[in-house]
């Protein structure tokens, strides 16, 4: 059965059309890329399924659940987490705190939530840096901040978005290390990604966004052949 | 010697009416202890959980009207306020926030700024219950000595430190600081940022209704421009903080402190008298621009200009 | 409805709208501080009592007319809004602190002390300016002898309304036409946007406070020869400027324009027909209800008109 399914999903923002009919599914356990040029409308899909915005048109399921008009903080219950293109910290607390407040969600009490934490940045390789104001922190760490407090909210699914932007190679490795370990743990994985090869390596499925709309879908190995997202890849190369 | 500290303020303050303090000096430290509770229950709202209320005269004179409504309106002790302005305090501020908590930052403040000029208007007009410009005067007096007053806001601000505490240290603490620093992040962490919002508002009014409460009791007589004053209580209790260190412990103790003996000193100089306005607008625009933090929060700063200690390597 | 009924609320009606273009002046200056330094004024009300204790000045030492005071208001009122924004909010946004409100609470501040700085100077008396045509008045059956209703339309409220509107219409152009009019409104869109094309946005905020703070000191001459002061006035007319800013919709020009008329028209409304002490009330009920059902404001239901959503 499937984890997550968009059906027909639509997002308007004033005249523009961010997302035009968008559908795709998730089957547990895989890792599923999203991938499409800059302004694509990736994020807006984010969006969309974590409830930050309502669907303008369409549906999104979770768990065979109607979640579209949910607020956040209730999908996040349900077990959806996410991690922000543009990092959001808790900028005046600590790394461990950051991941604590993360982990009250299903914690009963706060030695329950400080277990959780622990294990968590352990996992995520922050456990050194856990008395560190998150606004002190690089921002490959505060990427890595990211994954680990929406890991503590202990989610079915995963949505990342660039956590591998802006990394030096040293970290990139490190990075991808712990996505798949996360995926051992059992953790379904929706990934947006720019750098083409980490994608191409890491999913297991892939689906293509250009211009708000849906334009590929597929095995790594079918998405390097297709001429449309080859050309999506190319116009942006040019206009660049 | 740091985990016993407060017990050891709480035991020394206790003692103080044993040293024969004169009427005005308890009437000092009864008003410092007030606004500490007061500064503490706007600190929970606005320090920890970033919800700046301009409006917590609003509470404070709810609180006031409620003990002195007991007393006019169905002849009890003004003392029954304590149990029952926790409802109807808790009652407005459900209202308040209902309305004011769907907006952010600045606009809520001025929201809530709104709403305590709106309590004000209301009481002053609502003749028939609350008695208008008039106020509400309690003729009999508990007790002449003001002893027994302190101790009652000693206790309440005891308890009140007690709960701050026990908050902040909790789940519920973390969701506010959380909040504070990022309302969308805090979001998809699973807060539920408005049900948080809310409990810390309920929360911070109804410790500030109970100063209200108190303060009808002690003064024995209240009306709706001292006890939903702009000036003299929301802003008053904003400064308290702001002075004394937003989101810490004794910020609002040592902003209090600072406030009441300010304000006493300016009144006792009849030249500044008419100037007080003028050296609090002042003294709150060289704490913004210097110590942001208030002086406990920028303790390490001040340390430093004064040359206690070197510079952070 | 009869003939007295009818003339009633015309009347009304004619104040209402006649309050209302003089509250969207004072609403505009808030409007557009908002919208470039995304920071609430709340010493808003303040400058505009020092833009009327100007022209009281003015006209008691010197007899110069409350409407010619403009001219001089109006830029002192730019100097001082251009120093305050330098010496003191613009640094206090560059300072870390917990809380990003302090730049609201450092206006409170500011608002305190020229209030109360002006109680020193007048002492807190309230002081009218004895304009010669204070109580002129055009009537409807001078004008028109059959006329079936007896109506009328006082000279120094008309006389400010149309300076009001006149000054309006100025800040229209200037923000639509000028360089410097275009890149405030670029910074209040989008401040980053605004950065990549170079704006200078520190300052466009100082020329914006001073134009915001400009504005109200000009309507506090247009009120001079209708109302009265006294140093305390500032903060009625804050809060008036903050719920028609909310009521016409955070940041939008022609929201504050519009909130302004809705104001003034519901002010003078609750003021004939339920009583002079309600008006602030009623001020205040249309603020609950707009935060409550249209929380975006007019400006929020022109837009969804417009894009049909
Ligand atoms: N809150 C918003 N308001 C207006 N436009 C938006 C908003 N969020 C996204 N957009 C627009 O939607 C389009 C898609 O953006 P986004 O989803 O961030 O793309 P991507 O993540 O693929 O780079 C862009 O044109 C962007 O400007
Ligand atoms: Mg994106």
């Amino acid at each position: 059965m499937s984890l997550l399914e968009v059906k027909k999903v639509s997002r308007f923002f004033g005249g523009i059309t961010a997302v035009k009919d968008v559908s795709f599914e998730i089957t547990k356990g895989e890792i599923l890329g999203l991938i499409g040029p800059n302004g694509a409308g990736k994020t807006t899909v984010f969006n969309v399924v974590n409830g930050f915005y309502p669907p303008s048109r369409g549906e999104v399921f979770f768990k065979g659940e109607r979640i579209s008009g949910l607020k956040p903080h209730q999908i996040c219950q349900r077990g959806l987490a996410r991690t922000f293109q543009v990092v959001k910290p808790l900028q005046r607390m600590s790394v461990l705190d950051n991941v604590v407040a993360s982990a009250f969600l299903r914690a009963k009490d706060r030695k329950e939530a400080d277990t959780i934490a622990a294990d968590v940045l352990n996992f995520t390789a922050l456990y050194d840096d856990r008395n560190v104001i998150s606004k002190g922190l690089p921002l490959g760490k505060r990427k890595r901040l990211e994954i680990a407090r929406a890991l503590a909210t202990q989610p079915d699914l995963l949505l990342l978005d660039e956590s591998f932007a802006g990394l030096n190679p040293s970290e990139l490795d490190e990075s991808i290390q712990i996505i798949r370990n996360i995926k051992k743990r059992g953790i379904t994985i929706m990934i947006i990604e720019h750098h083409m090869k980490v994608i191409m390596s890491i999913s297991d499925r892939i689906v293509v966004l250009n211009y708000g709309e849906k334009i590929a879908e597929g095995s790594p190995l079918e998405i390097g052949k297709n001429p449309l997202v080859v050309e999506a890849y190319l116009g942006e190369a040019q206009s660049a | 010697m740091k985990r016993y500290i407060t017990y050891i303020v709480l035991g020394l303050l206790a003692l103080l009416p044993l040293l024969g303090l004169n009427s005005y000096l308890m009437h000092i430290l009864i008003l410092v202890i007030m606004w500490s509770v007061i500064g503490m229950a706007w600190n929970l709202l606005s320090g920890y959980c970033g919800q700046v209320s301009f409006g917590h005269a609003a509470f404070f004179g709810v609180g006031a009207y409620t003990a002195g409504m007991l007393y006019s309106k169905l002849g009890i002790s003004g003392w029954w306020g304590f149990p029952a302005s926790v409802f109807v305090v808790a009652v407005f501020a459900l209202g308040i926030g209902y309305i004011c908590l769907r907006l952010r930052g600045p606009y809520f403040a001025l929201a809530t700024l709104s709403m305590g000029v709106i309590f004000r208007i209301v009481a002053e007009n609502l003749v028939g219950v609350t008695g208008g410009d008039l106020g509400i005067m309690i003729r009999e007096r508990t007790w002449i000595d003001k002893t027994w007053y302190f101790y009652i806001i000693l206790i309440v601000a005891a308890a009140t430190y007690y709960l701050v505490r026990k908050v902040i240290e909790s789940k519920l603490g973390y969701y506010f600081v959380a909040i504070r620093e990022d309302q969308d992040a805090a979001e998809s962490l699973g807060i539920n940022t408005t049900k948080y919002k809310t409990i810390a508002l309920i929360l911070s009014a109804v410790i500030t209704g109970f100063a209200g409460v108190f303060y009808t009791n002690y003064m024995g007589y209240i009306d709706p421009k001292v006890v939903f004053a702009l000036h003299d209580i929301s802003i008053i209790t904003i400064m308290v903080v702001m002075v004394g260190g937003v989101a810490t412990y004794w910020g609002p103790v040592v902003g209090a402190i600072i406030m009441v003996l300010l304000a006493e000193a300016i009144r006792s100089i009849p030249k500044l008298g008419t100037a007080h306005h003028t050296l609090f607008g002042v003294l709150l625009i060289v704490i913004i621009i210097f110590l942001p933090n208030g002086i406990v929060g920028d303790f390490s700063k001040l340390k430093r200009l004064f040359g206690m200690r070197r510079p952070a390597p | 409805m009869s003939s007295v009924n009818l003339e009633v609320l015309l009347q009304t009606l004619i104040s209402g709208v006649l309050l209302g273009g003089l509250y969207a002046l004072i609403a505009l200056g808030m409007t557009i501080i908002m919208g470039v330094m995304k920071i609430i004024n709340l010493a808003h009300g303040e400058l505009m009592m020092v833009g009327m204790y100007i022209a009281f000045v003015l006209f008691s030492w010197l007899h110069i007319d409350p409407y010619l005071s403009v001219f001089i208001a109006a830029p002192a009122l730019f100097v001082l809004g251009v120093g305050l924004q330098k010496f003191l909010i613009n640094p206090v946004m560059k300072v870390d602190a917990i809380l990003p409100e302090n730049q609201v609470i450092l206006t409170v501040g500011i608002g305190m002390v020229l209030a109360n700085l002006a109680t020193i100077i007048f002492q807190s008396d309230y002081r009218q300016t004895p304009v010669s045509y204070a109580t002129k008045a055009w009537y409807l059956t001078d004008l028109w002898k059959g006329a079936p209703l007896e109506l009328s339309l006082s000279f120094p409220w008309s006389v400010s309304f149309t300076i009001a509107v006149l000054i309006t219409a100025c800040l229209w152009f200037f923000l639509a036409k000028t360089d410097t009019g275009k890149s405030i409104r670029a910074t209040a869109q989008d401040l980053d946007a605004a950065l990549l094309m170079g704006v200078n946005v520190e300052r466009m905020r100082v020329i914006t406070f001073g134009l915001g703070s400009a504005l109200v000191g000009a309507a506090g001459c247009l009120f001079i020869p209708i109302y009265y002061i006294y140093p305390d006035i500032g903060g009625q007319f804050t809060l008036i400027s903050f719920v028609i800013t909310i009521l016409g919709g955070l940041g939008s020009t022609v929201g504050a324009i519009l909130g302004g008329l809705i104001l003034g028209l519901f002010e003078s409304l609750t003021a004939t027909y339920i009583g002079m002490g309600w008006a602030p009330v009623g001020r205040f009920m249309i603020f609950v209800a707009v935060l409550i059902f249209i929380p975006g404001g007019v400006a929020s239901l022109l837009r969804s008109r417009k894009f049909g959503k």
